[in-house]
């Protein structure tokens, strides 16, 4: 952390964090002032860094617990609660352990998270002007959801954090505040048993906790139901189309050496022709499967999402093999495109069930025995098809 | 959730209202309020909401409820 950036005697709106300065002139001329002001200069260690967005610390019975600024800088835009469990490329993670929000005290309520970097930033944001401890588990920067059905978001481990931090040093009462969607891990009643304390659910969403604090901790029934909102499905599509490019690039390689297969044992002109046409067909399964349908999820009819994969993954075809004018590949060949893009789109849009938060397993496993000997089938006429149309 | 349903009659989700102590966790837990108190019971108001996540299992001081997916 560099000192002469925050010892800045008046914090603005314009937070520094994140950006660390080069040491030049001016800034180690005034590190010497500063380290005598800077309450944090007692922390550095060699070797460690404090995090940027550690404020200052306060002392306890069990030791100095750093208290970390409500107000996170832009970088924090997306809502950590639908990523797809287990392809969370990017585990930011921040240190288990304790921390606190603004000025608390022996009876100030203990909030506990998962140590997924997205999903801390989110609860400290919505903590301006709450005095609270915040026991953050370690979820091998996971979120409160996927780690919650994976076991680390769980009794085992809350309960040991809670030794960990001596929390019986910390606060007077034993209770804890537990977000509802850590439920699928967190046992309540073997967390009392284990360690005293008594799990109280709070709401799904780090914004309703001011209310639900105020509100005698009694959680309204919106508070605790989970939603999938149009924002939500589509800011995880990316996520979505970034788990089908490598496929697709491979897919599109063997399609244009499928396509230049022809009367003439192989021709080039073919290859790049046909080929694109394969390759825009896919693409617009792609486009449909992966973000047309999960976006629009609500509004396709049905309720297997491999069949709303196939409604939509129709009129996707069907416009842009329109536009591309594939009818000059012949009537077999139109049919083998559009088979060919409505099965992948069918495919993909199954695939969601895995990052939506209301597609029980054994809903999708009967989905899954219905569907893919379809999109199968569907896949080997489609290849059949274009081969014949070829000659 | 109302607008966003998924298949009907999957769910493995099964309450035994006779060990049911009415501590009404199940319906704290539930992200799909798919339990209401109706008494001192729960009861099931949306079986095919359930998501099978297990949150009311892991939490019914009284394995009143079952969630068994992958075996159905
Ligand atoms: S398994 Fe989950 S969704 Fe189903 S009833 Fe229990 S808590 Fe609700
Ligand atoms: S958690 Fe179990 S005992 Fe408590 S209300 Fe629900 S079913 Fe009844």
């Amino acid at each position: 952390m560099n000192p002469s950036s925050d010892t800045a005697p008046k914090k603005t709106g314009l937070s520094t964090t994140g950006i660390s300065i080069m040491p030049s002139m001016d800034t180690s001329i005034s590190t010497g002032a500063a380290q005598n002001t800077d309450p944090l200069a007692a922390y550095e260690k060699p070797g460690y860094k404090l995090q940027s967005f550690v404020s200052h610390f306060i002392r306890t019975e069990a030791g100095d617990i750093p208290v970390i600024k409500t107000r996170p800088g832009k970088d924090d835009l997306f809502s950590s609660f639908y990523v797809r469990c287990g392809i969370n490329r990017h585990r930011y993670a921040v240190a288990p352990g304790l921390y606190a929000v603004g000025s608390p005290d022996k009876t100030s309520e203990v909030l506990v998270t998962a140590n997924f970097k997205l999903t801390f930033d989110h609860l400290r944001k919505e903590l301006e002007k709450i005095n609270a401890w915040i026991l953050v588990l370690d979820t091998k920067g996971v979120n409160v959801w996927c780690a919650a059905s994976k076991g680390t978001f769980a009794t085992r481990e809350l309960v040991a954090r809670i030794k960990a931090v001596s929390l019986e040093k910390i606060v007077d009462h034993k209770q804890l505040i537990v977000p509802q969607l850590g439920a699928t891990g967190v046992s309540a009643k073997e967390v009392k048993k284990l360690s005293g304390f008594r799990v109280i659910f709070g709401p799904i969403r780090a914004k309703d906790i001011p209310a639900f604090l105020n509100n005698d901790k009694k959680a309204d029934k919106h508070m605790r139901q989970v939603t999938f909102t149009l924002y939500e499905r589509f800011i995880i599509t990316p996520v979505e189309v970034q788990i089908v490019l490598k496929p697709a690039l491979i897919a599109a390689l063997i399609l244009f050496v499928l396509s230049g297969i022809g009367p003439e044992i192989f021709s080039f002109s073919n290859a790049w022709q046909r080929g694109l046409l394969c390759v825009s067909a896919m693409v617009s399964g792609i486009v449909s499967g992966a973000v047309i349908t999960p976006v629009l999820l609500p509004f396709v009819p049905g309720r297997a999402f491999a069949l709303k994969g196939m409604i939509t993954g129709s009129i996707v075809a069907l416009i842009i093999l329109i536009l591309s004018s594939a009818a000059a590949s012949g009537a077999s060949g139109f049919a083998a495109l559009f088979l060919f893009s409505v099965s992948i789109s069918s495919y993909l849009a199954m695939n969601f069930t895995g990052t939506t938060p209301f597609t029980s397993p054994s809903g999708v496993e009967k989905e899954m025995k219905q569907y893919i000997p379809v999109q199968l089938g569907a896949l080997v006429l489609a290849a059949g098809l274009w081969m014949y149309s070829a000659f | 959730m109302e607008d966003l349903r998924y298949l009907d009659d999957v769910s493995t989700l099964v309450l035994d209202q006779e060990k049911c102590i009415g501590c009404t966790l199940c319906t704290q837990v539930c992200p799909q309020s798919v339990f209401e108190m109706q008494g001192n019971k729960s009861q099931i108001v949306d079986f095919n909401a359930c998501m099978e996540c297990g949150a009311c299992v892991n939490n019914c001081p009284t394995q009143a409820i079952r969630v068994s997916p992958g075996v159905g």
